[in-house]
C-alpha cells in the first residue's frame, strides 16, 4: 500500500484538461472515485491499465495517467483480455457506457464474466447514448424518452448486475455518482477482488437524457440517485411494489469458489513445462 | 547441418512459421478454411510458454491480439470469408494506432457465407479497402506451402518493423494442400524483434509524423505510460482536431509504406525476359499459370509471369516498366477482375486481357493455355 498523501494532479494528465464532459454530468465524479480508489489499493501508474470503447464515458482514459487505451465502440474488454493473458501482472480496468458495454458490447461482457478473468469493468449507467445525443439505450427504464423513443419505450432493460452475476461474474456491484464515497469504497472492493468484477455506477447525463425525462438539471438527476437508490440490505425487507422503479446498491455478489481464468491458464502453462 | 525437410499443410506452415517468428499470442474465432491454423497453435503456442485464445467472435480476436500487441506481444489471428468482414473494424484501429499484428485470411469464396470450403481469390480488394478511412495496408500472397512458412516469418517482422497490421492471403488451396516444407533455424532467418524505444519515458512520443522514421511501440506496463485512441491523434497520441495534425496524421499512415516500398516488395519475374506476353498473377493460381506457360512455350508462345508475394502496396513500378517491353499483359486471378484493376492502372502502355473464373475450382493450366493462345492470336 501507497503511504503517500492522495493528490488528484499526481494521476490526472493536466495538459488533456479540460475535459469534453458537459458540466454537470456525473462522469467526473467517478474519475475521481477511480482515482483515490486506484490509490488505495496502491498501484502504481506503470501497473494500471485502462481500456475504454466509445462514448462520452468511454473518454475517461485520455485523462488519468495510466496505461490507456480508448478502443473501439464495445470491444475495450476484449483488448483488456488481450493485456491481461500477455501481461497477468498489470491491474487491468474498462470503463464503458451502458450502450457500450451490453448493446454493441454485450456478447463481450458475458464471455468476460463466464471467463472470471481478474478485471474489473466499471459501467457509467446513464439510462442513454450520451454521445451520439440521447438515443435509447438497453438500461434505459420502460416508459422513458429517448430521441429514438419519442412515444415511450417499451423495450425492458437489462439488469446490469443480475447479468454479470448470471454469465459468470465473481464480484457484483452497483453505486450511484450521488454516493461518491461508498462509490470510492466499492472500486476497492471490485479492484481488489480476484476475479471478474462488474461495478454499475448509475450516472446522470441531464443532457441527453435527463432533459427528455422532466430532470433537466444535474441536481434533479442526483436527487433521483439519492432517491432511487436502496440499500441491498434494506431491499430485502421490501414489496416489489415498493421497489418499483427503484435499484438495488451495494455489494450485491462475491464469491472467490470459481477458478479465475488467467491463472488457471498460466498454471497449465506451468504443468506443460514439467512435463 | 542436415535440413529439416516436413511434409505439411499451408495452414500448418502458417502456425510453424509464426512459431518460428517468435508468436507470444494468438486469438481467433473457428472459421473453414483457416481453423487449422487455431488448432495447431492451441497445442504448440502453450507447449512453450504462450497464449492461445479462442474468443467469442473474430471482433473480439482481433481486439485481443491489439491488447497483447500493445503490451508488447508478437500476435496473430486467423480467419476466412465472413470471419474478415468482421475483423475490419479493427484492423482500421491497428492502422490507425499503429499497432504490429499478422492477420491471415485463409480465402474463400464469398459474398457472405458463399463457400466455405472452395478456394477464391476475391478478398485482394477488401485486403486494401474492407475497412473505413483513408490508410495504407501491407498484403502478402505466398503461392506454395513452403512459401506460407517463409512470408509468415516476413508478415511478422514488417508488422513490427512499420507498426502495421499485415495480411497473409492464402487460400482455400494453399491452406490445405500438403507439400515438402524446409523448416529454417531460428538464426537463419531474420527475426524482427519487439523493442523499447531508445528514449526515455519522459521524452517517449508514441507517434512520429515527421522524422521519417518509424518510432518503435512501447509495450506497455514497462514504464512508458502513453494514451491510445482510434481518433486522429498527434504525436503525442491525444486526439486532436487541428488541420495541420489531422493531414500529417493522414500522410504518415500512407507514407510510411509507400515510401519504404522497396524494403516491402517481393516479387518474382518467371521467363519474362523474351516474353511477348505476361501473364499476372499471385498465389495458388500461379501455380496454373507456371503449367501453362510451358504449354504455351511448347507451342512456341512466348511467355512470362510477373508474379506479385507482397500484393499490398501493389508493384505498380515494376508493372509499368514490363509493359514498356511486354505488350500484352493478361491477369489471371480466382475472382471476378480485382488486380486486374490495379494493372490496368500501371501498364497503361499496353493491352490488357483477364482471365476471370469464380466458380470454386482452382483454374487450370488448360484453361490458361487456351487464353494464353486466344491473346496471342488477337
Ligand atoms: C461501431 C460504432 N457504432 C456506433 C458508434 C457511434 N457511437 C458512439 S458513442 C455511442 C453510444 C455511447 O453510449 P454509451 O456507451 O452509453 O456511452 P455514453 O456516451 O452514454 O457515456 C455510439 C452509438 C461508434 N462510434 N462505433
Ligand atoms: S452528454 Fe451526458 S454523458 Fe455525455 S458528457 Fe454530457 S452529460 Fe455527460
Ligand atoms: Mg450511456
Amino acid at each position: 500500500m501507497i503511504k503517500t498523501k492522495f493528490n488528484y494532479d499526481y494521476y490526472l494528465r493536466k495538459n488533456t484538461l479540460p475535459h469534453i464532459w458537459c458540466p454537470g454530468c456525473g462522469d467526473g465524479i467517478i474519475l475521481k472515485a477511480l482515482l483515490r480508489a486506484i490509490h488505495k489499493c496502491g498501484y502504481s501508474k506503470d501497473e494500471v491499465v485502462i481500456t475504454s470503447g466509445i462514448g462520452c464515458a468511454s473518454r475517461l482514459p485520455g485523462y488519468v495517467d495510466f496505461n490507456t487505451i480508448h478502443t473501439t465502440h464495445g470491444r475495450a474488454l476484449t483488448f483488456a483480455i488481450g493485456m491481461k493473458m500477455y501481461k497477468p501482472k498489470l491491474k487491468v480496468i474498462t470503463i464503458s457506457g451502458d450502450g457500450d458495454a451490453l448493446a454493441i458490447g454485450g456478447n463481450h461482457f458475458i464471455h468476460a464474466a463466464r471467463r472470471n478473468i481478474d478485471m474489473t469493468l466499471i459501467v457509467f449507467n446513464n439510462y442513454t447514448y450520451g454521445m451520439t445525443g440521447g438515443q435509447y439505450s438497453p438500461t434505459q427504464p420502460l416508459d422513458s424518452f429517448a430521441t429514438t423513443t419519442p412515444f415511450g419505450s417499451i423495450e425492458p432493460p437489462f439488469d446490469v448486475c443480475s447479468l454479470a452475476q448470471a454469465a459468470g461474474a465473481t464480484w457484483v456491484g452497483r453505486s450511484t455518482s450521488y454516493h461518491a464515497v461508498q462509490l470510492e469504497k466499492f472500486m476497492v472492493g471490485a479492484l481488489t477482488h480476484p476475479g471478474f468484477s462488474v461495478l454499475d455506477v448509475i450516472t446522470n447525463c441531464h443532457i441527453s437524457y435527463g432533459r427528455r425525462n422532466k430532470m433537466k438539471s444535474p441536481v434533479e438527476m442526483i436527487k433521483y440517485q439519492k432517491e432511487k437508490a436502496v440499500p441491498a440490505r434494506s431491499a430485502e425487507n421490501m414489496s416489489p411494489e415498493e421497489l418499483a422503479g427503484r435499484f438495488k446498491t451495494g455489494v450485491l455478489f462475491e464469491t472467490k469458489d470459481k477458478p479465475e481464468f488467467c491463472g488457471e491458464y498460466h498454471k497449465k502453462l506451468e504443468l506443460l513445462k514439467t512435463k | 547441418m542436415s535440413k529439416n525437410i516436413k511434409l505439411m499443410q499451408g495452414n500448418e506452415a502458417v502456425a510453424e512459421g509464426a512459431v518460428i517468428a517468435g508468436c507470444d499470442f494468438f486469438a481467433g474465432y473457428p472459421i473453414t478454411p483457416s481453423s487449422e491454423v487455431a488448432e495447431i497453435l492451441s497445442n504448440k503456442l502453450p507447449k512453450i510458454g504462450k497464449v492461445f485464445l479462442q474468443m467469442e467472435d473474430e471482433i473480439a480476436a482481433l481486439g485481443a491480439v491489439l491488447g497483447a500487441a500493445l503490451g508488447g506481444a508478437k500476435a496473430i489471428t486467423a480467419s476466412s470469408g465472413p470471419g474478415m468482414s468482421l475483423k475490419q473494424e479493427h484492423i482500421g484501429y491497428a492502422s490507425m494506432c499503429e499497432i504490429p499484428c499478422v492477420i491471415v485470411n485463409v480465402m474463400r469464396g464469398g459474398p457472405s457465407t458463399g463457400l466455405p470450403t472452395l478456394p477464391a481469390q476475391s478478398d485482394i480488394m477488401q485486403a486494401k479497402w474492407g475497412t473505413h478511412g483513408d490508410h495504407a495496408i501491407i498484403a502478402i500472397t505466398p503461392s506454395s506451402v513452403n512459401e506460407s512458412l517463409y512470408e509468415t516469418i516476413r508478415a511478422f517482422n514488417l508488422a513490427v518493423k512499420y507498426r502495421t497490421p499485415v495480411l497473409l492471403l492464402t487460400d482455400e488451396i494453399i491452406g490445405h494442400m500438403r507439400e515438402k516444407v524446409v523448416i529454417p533455424d531460428k538464426n537463419e532467418v531474420e527475426i524482427i524483434d519487439v523493442k523499447l524505444p531508445d528514449v526515455p519515458p519522459e521524452k517517449y512520443n508514441p507517434y512520429n509524423y515527421t522524422s521519417g522514421k518509424v518510432t518503435p511501440l512501447a509495450p506497455m506496463g514497462e514504464g512508458y505510460r502513453y494514451h491510445v485512441t482510434g481518433l486522429i491523434h498527434g504525436e503525442t497520441g491525444f486526439p486532436s482536431q487541428k488541420t495541420d495534425v489531422i493531414q500529417n496524421a493522414q500522410n504518415w499512415l500512407i507514407d510510411k509504406i509507400y515510401k519504404n516500398i522497396k524494403d516491402i516488395e517481393k516479387f518474382e519475374e518467371f521467363q519474362t525476359g523474351d516474353a511477348d506476353i505476361l501473364v499476372v498473377a499471385y498465389g495458388s493460381t500461379s501455380r496454373s499459370v507456371r503449367q501453362a506457360i510451358s504449354m504455351a512455350r511448347a507451342a512456341g508462345i512466348k511467355v512470362g509471369m510477373f508474379r506479385p508475394i507482397t500484393i499490398w502496396p501493389f508493384p505498380e513500378e515494376q508493372i509499368s516498366n514490363l509493359s514498356k517491353k511486354i505488350k500484352k499483359v493478361l491477369v489471371v486471378e480466382m475472382n471476378m477482375g480485382q488486380i486486374i484493376l490495379e494493372v490496368q492502372r500501371a501498364a497503361c502502355g499496353s493491352k490488357v486481357y483477364g482471365l476471370h473464373v469464380a466458380n470454386g475450382e482452382p483454374i487450370t493450366p488448360d484453361q490458361i493455355f487456351a487464353k494464353i493462345k486466344e491473346v496471342s492470336e488477337n
